[in-house]
């Protein structure tokens, strides 16, 4: 175990760091090497600083902490419910936000107030979705798998409905947060703060989630008190997921590609793949969100639609290979 | 000391057929009880309560379990290690009741292995029967060295070793099973409860699997309750049985007193024939 958690990190470290690099060269105007580092360690052209500090070093960090803290509600969910499947977009998580952000949207409401609503729109579906997935009957993860999509697609048609409602002025900026847009984002900070928290509080309970991975019975004859640790992980999923989406929008698949791809590396240990999938997720959207900075630069393609183009054929591929 | 809540069928007819499986138990002197239940009715949805169950587990003792399908030898066995509610009665392990004992302590003092395993996330063999070890780790300790080399031992007790490095979702059914008893060997609890050990294994690793659970009831302060199909089996290795009837009601007793023909045949609803092989009883189903 300790030999596949620092060949992560020693994989994963520098890759993040690279990532960040490259967000911060490429773009409508490219930035050589030797310049992007004398903009930390020189003199470099007014221009190029504003471009880097100002403009896309706080929208690199912003991507890098979205992804990683999706990735690491990936990962947590896909332990909960026991399938590789469970992703807070695939969970209606991210739906709920969305109509949360457009209706603070149509509202006119200031940015802050648009986040603070999709939080709250996060929060309610996850509600929404665990209570009724519970329900009277006995918690099973296909339940709450099938409970997600449905709520998801109600999400997504209150979605339509309000699209449908609103003046035409607010429509490219309500569809460009759905599909998933790092522009708006301004101060990474607290995201990465709530990253980093997690990601060091969840450590130490990455073999405790090895065995609730063995199913709740079995973890609890080892020695695991399943339910408060269900709501743990449940109620910190939510809360980052929150965090994201209130970040990026509805950027989905990340938190569905990254920990599949990295437990085809690295092994299914949770020790292991919850720091990867911070990691992993960051680097992933990091470079995502260049691809649409660049890809038909000067424009910009919205974010979520990249890794849609990723994660769509990796969710079909799973569900074809599941029995 | 046969202990017969009426009705009973066995409490009339003592069997006195001595054998391996009616071994002496051997008792220190102030060896604690390792497992009592009092007044314990378990919990099965839509029947009526069933014979409350006192039970008194030794150390030494090897319990079986018999009853046909359905008679809740499972749920008494899941009941007995705290992961289901009984209806009522309480449970003693150790000469603590398990309502007041935290989990991870509970998990010290017994292991259960199930009939079905889940490996929704599969790991290595080696790493499945680590997660033996989770009880006695605190959250951020790593597995020591000692760790992997009780893992290496029960998978070698198995027949395992040479698989350490297979993904669990590559075994067969009763590769499966066996890396399930490891794992409860690396738990290495002073009371194993196990759900149909044998059902999937061959002759031989039936034979294997019940020599090493006899072996380590020999241990100091151990004891195991097992849930078994095969009656001969359990003649053999158990040397209390527990009969479980499907409408609740149960005895239970040394296994000399319990294997009397009648209440077998009441039990398996199903006519028997008796025969002796090594000075041990032998039944067999007989079709008419």
């Amino acid at each position: 175990m300790t030999r596949s958690f620092l060949l992560a990190l020693g994989v994963l470290l520098p890759a993040s760091v690279l990532s960040v690099l490259v967000a911060l060269a490429y773009g409508s105007v490219q930035i050589p090497f030797p310049d992007l580092l004398s903009v930390f360690f020189g003199e470099a052209s007014r221009l190029h600083s504003t471009l880097v500090l100002e403009l896309r070093l706080p929208r690199a960090l912003a991507a890098f902490a979205a992804g990683g803290l999706l990735g690491l509600a990936g990962a947590l969910m896909q332990v909960l419910l026991r399938n590789p499947l469970a992703d807070p977009y695939v969970l209606g998580l991210s739906g709920g936000a969305s109509v949360g952000a457009l209706l603070a949207m149509l509202a006119g409401l200031s940015m802050f107030s648009v986040s603070a609503a999709a939080f709250v729109g996060a929060l309610l579906s996850t509600i929404l979705v665990f209570g009724l997935a519970h329900g009277t009957g006995s918690w099973t993860p296909t339940r709450l798998l099938l409970t997600g999509v449905v709520v998801a697609a109600g999400w997504g048609a209150m979605i339509s409905f309000i699209l449908a409602v609103s003046p035409t002025a607010e429509l490219p900026g309500m569809l460009y947060w759905l599909m998933g847009d790092v522009s708006h984002a301004r101060n990474p900070y607290p995201a990465w703060g709530v990253l980093v928290v997690v990601a060091l509080l969840a450590l130490p309970f990455g073999r405790t989630l090895n065995v609730l991975a063995r199913g709740p019975m079995q973890a609890a004859a080892l020695g695991v008190a399943v339910r408060p640790v269900e709501w743990t992980i449940y109620v910190v999923a939510a809360l980052i997921t929150a965090t994201a989406v209130t970040q990026v929008g509805a950027v989905g698949f990340v938190g569905l590609i990254v920990p599949h791809m990295l437990r085809l590396i690295f092994g299914n240990d949770q020790r292991v793949i919850l720091p990867a999938s911070a990691l992993g997720g960051g680097i992933l959207l990091t470079l995502a969100d260049t691809l649409a900075r660049t890809i038909i630069a000067p424009e910009q393609l919205p974010v979520g639609v990249i890794t849609a183009m990723l994660g769509v054929p990796v969710f079909l591929f799973l569900l074809y290979r599941s029995r | 000391m046969p202990n017969m809540p009426p009705p009973t069928p066995a409490a009339t007819q003592p069997h006195d057929t001595p054998g391996l499986g009616a071994r002496s138990v051997h008792q220190e002197p102030g060896a604690k009880t390792l497992l009592a239940t009092h007044d314990l009715v378990i919990d099965i949805p839509a029947r009526p309560p069933g014979s409350p169950l006192d039970l008194t587990v030794d150390p030494g003792q090897c319990w079986g379990i018999l009853g046909p399908n359905g008679a809740g030898k499972s749920t008494l066995l899941q009941s007995l290690a705290g992961l289901r509610a009984a209806r009522a009665g309480t449970i003693e392990v150790k000469g603590q009741s398990i309502a007041t004992l935290a989990r991870a302590e509970l998990a010290r003092r017994l292991g259960l292995v199930f009939q079905t395993h889940h490996d929704g996330f599969p790991a290595t063999v080696l790493e499945t029967a680590l997660i033996g070890r989770h009880p006695y780790l605190r959250p951020w300790d790593i597995e020591s060295s000692e760790d992997y080399a009780r893992a290496r031992a029960a998978l070698a007790a198995m027949d395992l070793a040479d698989l350490e490095d297979r993904m669990v979702d590559t075994l067969s059914g009763g590769e499966r099973q066996r890396l399930a008893i490891a794992t409860v060997l690396t738990q290495d609890p002073s009371l194993l409860l196990l759900d149909e050990p044998t059902s999937q294994l061959d002759l031989h690793h039936q034979v294997a699997v019940l020599n090493r659970v006899q072996a380590i009831v020999g241990l100091d302060n151990r004891a195991a309750v097992l849930v078994l199909h095969d009656v001969n089996l359990a003649a053999r290795y158990c040397d209390h049985l527990l009969l479980l009837f499907p409408d609740g009601q149960a005895c239970w007793g040394p296994t000399a007193t319990m294997l009397v023909p009648s209440a077998l045949e009441r039990l398996y609803n199903q006519r028997l024939s008796v025969g002796e092989v090594d000075g041990l009883p032998v039944f067999l189903p007989r079709n008419e």
